[in-house]
């Protein structure tokens, strides 16, 4: 039966696949949690499945259990893992090392992290080649070149002799697909490869990968969070939730003809429609010819940064990594203090160190993280977090403080029963609430959020914008939103600042801003920022003025 | 290419230098505080004021201390330890002689316990929180904890006492056979061995369970490398600096912390030499060996630190 499967062309056939792992939680006895509940799935030789879903919905759990492999404590307690005609689950630890890097391989989110520091590139390419003895070293390296070419790396006779420090975060991951290519395998597990990319950069990867996938006939599963991305490059999707399955169905008919309510609410567009509001007639807060470096370098992080914000209106600035964007927050508040240029506040100018700052200038000026979790002292509860801008800047303590946070935890959508919980025992949205309370609580002028809603699911951070707009109508708070995401920035600004390599390049209210004619940076940003639609991909591509700087 | 490591190693050396003459004005002074000078310690007894000053010209202690300081730090470069006062011999050539036998006991020393030390520390780690691990960890420990004389003298009691193998006297002379030497200094080598065992073992194991959460780790699991080569060819690479770290320590240790296993086994060593002299209270001896032995400290620790920054590939291969 197994040799009549394999001709049928099925190459992996995962049944009734049950995932458990042993959770410690705080205060309590260590306990079993099951991940993944009865999943199945068949996959054919030369085909791409795509696995969505919001974290926690056991994506990369599975993609691994094709390997054999379990993260931490995670282990396979039931189902079938077929590959090529026979159950791997069967087949020991042996087995599962004969069939890692030589049947299935595996691509991760952050090749950055994922390739060794200490050893030059084409070592760690042909690797699993040589340790299953599928070719001799001649052969593997000739291949892994020719991998390179068709990945459009850059000298890619050359660029295997580099080590992982000096190549960048998008090289790095193409070099990674050709390092799971190398050994012919029948598999590929693709891991987020371009979560943590820049749009501009994703573009051009997911086009490379796409492309080696079609031309090497390799069969992939495409684990991502994203159904535009995944939408580009699968046959196939499988909606999960939860660790269950959701929905599984052709690429199109997911993304045209859900037929779940979860997977309609994953693929309907989560715009918010925000009317701009007009700029006032005196900003409060402008910075003026800013300009800045680390240390005593030389590069200019920041160069000749003039930006205006109004009472009660959002300002985004949106850019690829590395472009400034988080430097200019920190310039605003004195964290880097400008080498040239001023910051005025009320028509006066502010100090340029923090340390020369006096306490209420400090009120006035607050700030948001993308990640929530290390922004809050873990060993604080809820209410001593929120608190502590209460007693810092206003000295209000004891019952009235508290009332005060059970008023903020209500604005926030939060109850009462919060205040005696700590962090950890939180949700990522929950956690951005209580910063965004924090936040709050001075009462400031004006709020910086740096890419806040970055690290959250699509529907939590659709929630968090939503609450950010409200809060903004109810306090007349001022946003300065730095987010490399267009989608977010249409929700939220009413001006737009564009920057690249430290310099705003296109500035202006949000109608005008987004409105052709495009310079080339703001046309590259626009069409990079992947749309669900088939085919998008190839379109994109073909319609562009100018290469993204992160190749 | 290389010139950020070139400006590095360069840095390195120089403050090693200045640290150098830094603890060599510490030992003058600290010498200098003691009661008593070595006019005084010359003569003992039978010192008369006259004699003493006469004898403090004729020693040129009559100088200001820096003078003298000077005038001895010019000695020392020169390679001029001074004299020893308690036998009139020259420091340097009894030095020479006692400092080879020293650095030779710490080189087979060493030769076992740092590779010993790392592939136990690898093992410990392939096999981590079982009973392999928990074994090795246990037994370093302990070897660990026991005071170094009560190691040699166990060692002497069954060795040399009870099965008669090793001599429990190493007594070492010019122009002995290598091999007579090699048994003179089994039992005071493995002592040694005992006692930095643990701490580079356990170093190395706690520098690559680090290592082991890396994402580059699970990449190389997902190749089908086995647990071992996991270990050797993609964690112990980048742990390597913490781990030379703490080897340079215990080579530092294996020469200038051999006093008393040097004493137990009556070995002709640096620490004996000081041992001795300092109960003679023989300045220009304690000065010279403590001089050595910073210069020891010292220049392991930069090798360390250079080390530690070569094998570092950011550095050694700049953008």
């Amino acid at each position: 039966m197994a040799d009549s499967k394999a001709k049928s062309g099925i190459l992996l056939d995962i049944r009734n696949l049950r995932i458990e792992a042993t959770v410690f939680p705080p205060g309590e006895a260590p306990k079993n949690i099951v991940l993944v509940h009865d999943v199945s799935l068949t996959l054919e030789k030369g085909k791409v499945l795509g696995l969505i879903g919001e974290s926690g919905a056991g994506k990369s759990t599975i993609g691994l259990s094709s390997m054999g492999y379990g993260r931490g404590g995670v282990r396979i307690t039931g189902g079938e893992v077929i590959l090529n005609g026979r159950d791997i689950l069967k087949g020991g630890k042996e087995g599962f090392r004969k069939l890692r890097g030589r049947e299935v391989c595996y691509v991760a989110q952050s090749a950055a992290a994922a390739f060794n520091p200490a050893h030059r590139l084409m070592d760690q390419v042909v690797e699993a080649t040589l340790l299953h003895g599928t070719a001799t070293r001649a052969e593997a390296e000739k291949r892994a070149v020719a991998l390179f070419k068709k990945l459009s790396l850059p000298n890619p006779e050359t660029i295997g002799e580099r080590f992982p420090h000096q190549v960048s975060g998008g090289q790095l991951q193409r070099v990674m697909t050709a390092m799971a290519l190398c050994s012919e395998p029948d598999l590929i597990v693709f891991d987020e490869p371009t979560t943590a990319l820049d749009v501009t950069t994703q573009i051009d990867v997911l086009a490379a990968i796409k492309d080696a996938i079609r031309d090497t006939h390799v069969a992939a599963l495409y684990i991502t969070h994203d159904l535009a991305v995944v939408a580009q490059v699968s046959d196939e999707i499988m909606v999960l939730r939860h660790g269950r399955l959701v929905e599984w169905g052709g690429t199109r008919q997911i993304i045209k003809e859900p037929r779940q309510e979860y997977t309609n609410a994953l693929v309907s567009v989560h715009e918010i429609e925000h009317q701009e509001q007009k700029p006032g007639t005196t900003p409060f807060l402008s910075v003026k010819n800013v300009t800045a470096a680390y240390g005593r370098s030389h590069i200019k992080v920041l160069k000749n940064v003039s930006v205006d914000i109004y009472p009660g209106q959002t300002l985004a600035v949106v850019g690829e990594s590395g472009s400034g964007k988080s430097t200019l927050a920190r310039a605003i508040t004195g964290l880097l203090p400008p080498e040239e240029g001023t910051v005025t506040f009320d028509g006066r100018p502010l100090a340029n160190k923090l340390a020369d700052r006096p306490k209420e200038d400090l009120r006035q000026l607050q700030m948001i993280y993308q990640m929530a979790d290390v922004a809050m002292n873990p060993r604080q509860t809820v209410g001593t977090i929120i608190g502590r801008p209460l007693e810092f800047y206003f000295g209000i303590r004891g019952r009235e403080r508290d009332r005060r946070v059970a008023d903020l935890l209500d604005k926030i959508e939060m109850g009462k029963g919060f205040i005696d919980r700590y962090p950890a025992e939180l949700s990522g949205g929950q956690k951005q609430r209580v910063c965004i309370a924090r936040s709050l609580a001075a009462k400031p002028k004006l709020i910086i959020c740096d890419e806040v809603t970055s690290a959250l699911d699509p529907l939590v951070a659709h929630g968090i914008l939503e609450l950010l707009l409200e809060l903004q109508k109810e306090e007349s708070v001022a946003y300065l939103f730095i987010t490399h995401d267009l989608a977010t920035v249409k929700s939220i600004a009413d001006s737009i600042a564009v920057m690249y390599r430290g310099e705003v390049v296109r500035y202006g209210a949000k109608s005008k801003v987004l409105t052709p004619p495009f310079d080339a940076y703001t046309d590259l940003l626009l069409s990079s920022v992947p749309e669900m639609e088939i085919g998008w991909l190839e379109k994109a591509i073909k319609g562009r003025r100018m290469a993204s700087a992160g190749n | 290419m290389s010139s950020p490591i070139v400006k590095l190693v360069a840095q390195r050396v120089a403050l090693g230098i200045v640290l150098l003459l830094a603890v060599s004005v510490l030992i003058f002074a600290g010498t200098q505080i003691l009661p008593g000078d070595v006019a005084q310690a010359i003569l003992g007894q039978s010192a008369t004021p006259e004699s003493l000053a006469n004898l403090r010209e004729q020693l040129g202690l009559n100088q200001p201390a820096y003078v003298r300081y000077f005038q001895w730090l010019g000695g020392v470069l020169t390679g001029d330890l001074g004299t020893a006062m308690s036998s009139g011999q020259d420091i340097a050539t009894s030095i020479k002689g006692r400092l080879w036998n020293t650095l030779f006991l710490a080189f087979w020393a060493a030769i076992v316990a740092v590779p010993l030390a790392i592939i136990l520390g690898l093992i410990a780690v392939r096999y981590r929180n079982g009973w392999v691990d928990k074994l090795i960890s246990g037994l370093a420990l302990a070897s660990t904890s026991f005071p170094e004389f009560f190691i040699g003298y166990v060692l002497v009691y069954f060795f040399a006492v009870k099965w008669q193998i090793f001599p429990g006297i190493s007594t070492v002379y010019d122009g002995m056979p290598f091999g007579e030497r090699m048994q003179a200094i089994a039992l005071p080598a493995t002592a040694l061995t005992l006692v930095v065992l643990a701490h580079m073992m356990r170093m190395t194991r706690a520098a690559i369970l680090n290592v082991m959460q890396s994402a580059y780790v699970e990449t190389a699991e997902l190749k089908g490398l086995s647990a071992f080569n996991v270990i050797r060819k993609h964690a112990f690479p980048n742990a390597i600096a913490p781990i030379i770290n703490v080897v340079m320590l215990n080579l530092a240790y294996l020469i200038v912390g051999v006093v008393v296993v040097e004493v137990i086994f009556v070995y002709p060593g640096m620490g004996q030499y000081l041992v001795d002299h300092v109960t003679k209270r023989d300045v220009p001896v304690v000065q010279a060996v403590g001089l050595i032995f910073a210069a020891v400290y010292i220049s392991l620790n930069i090798i360390a630190d250079i080390a530690a920054i070569i094998a570092n590939p950011r550095l050694r291969h700049p953008k």
